[in-house]
């Protein structure tokens, strides 16, 4: 059942080109970033914390603007092309408005795009659907566990059908079996919607299991490594996580992990 | 026999419901017997020392004379309590109008925030009755006089409440709503101002006692000039005129004023704030 997902070999999604990133503190967050997504791709940004992932992902979305070089999505500058409605994002924290209830929470990237609460409803009831929360439309954000919100944010970043979904160590606070389900809900979207997806984590077995291509990064500058092709086993289930297959690329993927931190980083 | 036990497990569940509901219930009547018991003891003992030691009128009222002075003062003292329920009304809209609109002013813009704020502070931190004499000579009409001392006391705190509200608003929704190209507008509505109406909250339940304040503040300073005068004014009069019964009746109304307005508060923060807001939400033990 060996299954490769097709990318599109043509235009990239999103080209970074010798990208610098310093803040006002002096630090170098990003240093000579160049990488180039084609959609369909699902690329993982793996890296110990300070290694600038985080931050290289928010450039991406327009959240931060890069201090040299250049950032293209879609063929637009970052955060410039489209209504904002083309690109998903998914925090750490699930990022809810604690006052509004969890249809209304869904609703919000196309009530803020002006489409009326009446023409929104079945795509945030789809939506809601493809989380799996649809009896919980009108529970609040404070009645859910975290698996729950996260799925809520998941929701919303995929109300307005983006083509780009970037989540930024979505699933780091979750317990190790939400985790995994969350995993293959992830990996089912990302299937079924055609999605491209960049996802930041700091975990070797999470960015193994999900993405086709893992963008290892080191910290201080922060900088790409690494960039490794695994490209088979699609679709994943569950049982991929105990294949030979998985091992190796783990295997692969912690030894260029490890090449980017010194002895002193590693906790004994 | 596997039935027998779900049932027994049922019948458990609810005696353990009734008795939860039971108990809830016995809580919510104690929480309105218990203070009023307390409040009729203390004013009996109040009233069975006064005849016992034959304690004049004029010292210290008993409490069934100053009842009785609410009933036959009734019509005056009720225009008097009417006056004084306008004027602290008037100037607690006022303060939130200003208030709000001045910290939505301050969250926009640092500048105005940095040229305007001392002005809030001088006015807060002067003592209203120091600047209350200046405000009646200046201002022709006592009833405008005594609404600025009331609204000056009550705009500060809803000011910076406002602001500190405005400014809570978490981070990372704010680069949401950048995300998806929220206009100033939708951002101050879906996500400024739910994110300060807590502390927006907060600020009424103190602005509404300061207003009360300051509106007495005012009057005491004004005397009794002008016809039209409140609560603080008949108190100030009774005294000139060593009628203690009616500046107790005069007091109570104030009180009472006093507590209408925290609990008309205290329930407007837990209709709005009540299902979402830790500081409202009844957590289950």
């Amino acid at each position: 059942m060996e299954q490769q997902r097709n990318t599109d070999t043509g235009s990239p999604l999103i080209e970074m080109d010798g990208v610098h990133k310093r803040f006002g503190n002096g630090t170098l967050a990003v240093e000579g970033m160049s990488v180039s997504i084609q959609p369909g791709e699902f690329v993982s940004f793996l890296g110990p914390s300070g290694c600038g992932k985080s931050t290289a992902l928010r450039m991406i979305a327009g959240l931060l603007s890069a201090s040299a070089g250049s950032i293209t999505v879609n063929g637009h500058p970052a955060g410039e092309g489209g209504d904002g409605r083309d690109v998903g994002f998914v925090f750490q924290e699930a990022t809810l408005m604690p006052w509004a209830n969890v249809f209304d929470n869904v609703y919000l990237p196309l009530r803020l795009a002006g489409t009326s609460k009446k023409a929104a409803t079945p795509e945030v009831e789809e939506a809601l659907a493809m989380v799996g929360l649809s009896n919980f439309r009108s529970s609040y954000p404070r009645e859910l566990s975290g698996g729950m919100k996260m799925r809520v944010s998941i929701a919303r970043a995929m109300v307005t059908r983006p083509a780009l979904l970037l989540m930024d160590e979505p699933f780091a606070a979750l317990d190790e079996m939400t985790r995994f389900k969350l995993n293959n809900d992830v990996l089912k979207l990302w299937e079924e919607h055609n999605l491209t997806v960049v996802f930041v984590t700091h975990s070797v077995f999470e960015s193994v299991y999900l993405s086709n291509r893992v963008m290892v990064m080191a910290a201080r500058p922060g900088r790409v490594v690494n960039d490794i092709a695994l490209p088979g086993g699609y679709p994943r289930t569950d049982a991929y996580r105990t294949s030979q297959e998985f091992a190796e690329n783990t295997r692969l993927v912690t030894k260029a992990l490890e090449g980017t931190l010194s002895h002193a980083e590693i906790d004994h | 026999m596997l039935k027998s036990i779900t049932e027994d497990d049922d019948q458990d569940g609810v005696v353990l419901n009734a008795e939860l509901i039971k108990r809830e219930q016995r809580e919510r009547r104690l929480r309105i017997i218990m203070p009023a018991t307390a409040l009729a003891l203390a004013l009996l003992i109040w009233e069975a020392l006064v005849i016992y030691y034959e304690v004049p009128h004029y010292l210290i009222p008993a409490p069934s004379r100053i009842g009785e002075t609410l009933i036959t003062d009734g019509p005056s003292l009720m225009t008097s309590a009417w006056f004084t329920v306008k004027l602290t009304l008037f100037s607690l809209a006022l303060a939130i109008i200003g208030g709000v609109a001045l910290g939505m002013l301050f969250a926009l813009s640092r500048t105005v925030e940095m040229s305007l704020f001392p002005f809030a502070v001088i006015l807060q931190v002067t003592p209203i009755v120091a600047i209350a004499p200046l405000i009646l000579i200046y201002v022709h009409s006592t009833f405008a006089a005594l609404l600025i001392c009331a609204w000056i006391v009550a705009f500060f705190p809803i000011l910076s409440n406002t602001v500190i509200g405005l400014r809570s608003a978490d981070h990372n929704l704010r680069d949401l709503f950048t995300l998806y190209k929220a206009t100033p507008w939708q951002r101050l509505r879906y996500l400024l101002a739910p994110s300060a109406l807590p502390y927006f909250m907060a600020a009424l339940k103190i602005a509404g006692g300061l207003a009360l304040i300051g509106a007495v503040v005012a009057e005491f300073v004004a005397g009794t000039a002008g016809q039209n005068s409140g609560l603080a004014s008949r108190i100030l009069e009774s005294s000139f005129r060593n009628e203690i019964p009616r500046m107790f009746a005069a007091l109570f109304l104030v009180s009472l004023l006093g507590i209408a307005i925290f609990l008309a508060t205290s329930w407007l923060s837990k209709l709005v704030l009540g299902s979402w807001h830790e500081s409202e939400i009844k957590r289950e033990r």
